[in-house]
């Protein structure tokens, strides 16, 4: 249990996704104008990520390990993510239309997400059990989460600021997301 | 020939994937550490593009449109999974240091963006020039990312000292905060020195809203949207 509780802080916080492994950037960045529209992208990015990594990690060990397919697991993972999405997609639109309707658009973007085919990668890499890497997907996307809402709350006083032409746009959101780092560094001594 | 020539410029210079367009930001943050990983980095990432737009120029008429996005993510792939297993045969070291970044090539925004906005569209000759002028301006910015970092981060250039000793070198440049604030910085004197062309604009998208390789279908998106 305490591993496992390790494992959710180790990922959400201290290695964070976006702010220490730099994985989903892209989206990080992009959908971060808005606080509904990032808060929906993260629920999206937990739904997926945790789903993925859960498949992923019994593939690899019931399927790619055993034949020595290794070498594969990046096409695999893949392949396995963007189906997933979409088979996700269609049962929630049938079964759960509230809840597409808050994630719908988003679904289909996170397919080619880095921190999706990240996670599953890393997970494979430390040698994760099937719980230990639900654990480490769930983490890490409540990781995302947070880093995503939070930006997306400064961007929204940034936008009031009166800055230097060269400074507006991209620029500028960078500089949040690096003070946004620095002060995510100080989680590292809640590595006990 | 003249084509191909303006291919490299455009690549390099016009539209520099990381500094201009600002794709495939994952990697360019992540890997820049050392000037060194930059070029690994930008290396291998050129390799699989340059392969990647000629067989998807090649195939771009036997691919059906409806399927192609999956179609190109199965050949970019595979390709990815052929310089992952080279690299890590003949190049130990680059392997160790750009770790799990190799195998994310796959999801880098440059690739599948390039396939869907140029290869599908273009002879192989002008496709593979394309990608080389992409590649290398991938591969520019990344290693003078990681130059900046390498010498304010660590007080060295390539693996050699060029601060004396008596300079503490900021550890921050080499931590992640770091690669943020570099790449920011790079933009602001982008945007300094182009501020009324078009490319401000472009920088201003943050990479077309892009969520890594799904950008290409945004754009498309979008522009169908517009045109409407």
């Amino acid at each position: 249990m305490k591993s496992l509780i390790l494992i959710m802080v180790g990922t959400a916080l201290v290695n964070n996704v976006v702010l220490n492994q730099f994985l989903g950037i892209c989206s990080f960045l992009g959908v971060s104008k808005q606080m509904k529209a990032s808060a929906s992208l993260g629920g999206a990015v937990i739904f997926v990520i945790t789903i993925a990594s859960a498949v992923a990690s019994l593939l690899y060990t019931y399927v790619l390990a055993p034949l020595g397919l290794d070498f594969m697991k990046t096409i695999v993972f893949i392949l396995v993510i963007a189906a997933l999405v979409q088979i996700v997609e269609m049962f929630l639109k049938k079964k759960a239309p509230a809840v597409y309707q808050a994630l719908g658009i988003f679904l289909p973007l996170i397919t080619t997400n880095c921190a999706v085919l990240g996670v599953a990668l890393t997970n494979v890499q430390n040698e994760y059990n099937f719980i230990e890497s639900v654990a480490a997907g769930l983490g890490t996307a409540v990781g995302f989460t947070i880093a995503i809402v939070l930006l997306a709350g400064i961007r929204s006083r940034i936008n009031e600021a009166d800055l230097p032409a060269p400074l507006r746009g991209a620029p500028v959101v960078l500089i949040a997301a690096a003070l946004m780092s620095i002060a995510f560094m100080g989680f590292s001594s809640l590595m006990f | 020939m003249k084509a191909c020539l303006e291919r490299l410029y455009n690549g390099l210079i016009k539209e520099n994937p990381t500094l201009v367009l600002m794709l495939g930001m994952c990697p360019t943050l992540a890997v820049s550490t050392r000037a060194m990983n930059g070029i690994g980095m930008g290396l291998s990432t050129m390799a699989v593009l340059i392969l990647s737009n000629l067989v998807i120029s090649l195939l771009r008429k036997v691919i059906p449109n409806q399927v192609r996005l999956p179609a190109y993510i199965v050949i970019v792939a595979s390709l990815v999974t052929v310089t992952e297993l080279l690299i890590e045969a003949y190049l130990p070291s680059v392997y160790e240091a750009l770790g799990i970044y190799i195998p994310l090539i796959v999801v880098n925004c440059i690739i599948l963006g390039r396939a869907e906005a140029y290869a599908n569209k273009h002879t192989p000759l002008l496709s593979v020039f394309d990608a080389i002028g992409m590649g290398l301006g991938f591969t520019v910015a990344l290693t003078l990312a990681g130059l900046v970092r390498e010498v304010l981060g660590s007080g060295t250039a390539f693996g050699l000292r060029v601060l004396p000793e008596s300079v503490e070198p900021i550890g921050i440049f080499v931590q992640p905060p770091g690669a943020f604030l570099v790449i920011a910085l790079f933009i602001v004197i982008m945007n300094a020195i182009g501020i009324k062309t078009r490319q401000r604009k472009l920088v201003e998208q943050v990479g077309c809203d892009g969520i890594c390789g799904a950008c290409a279908m945004n754009c498309e998106r979008r522009e169908g949207g517009a045109a409407e």
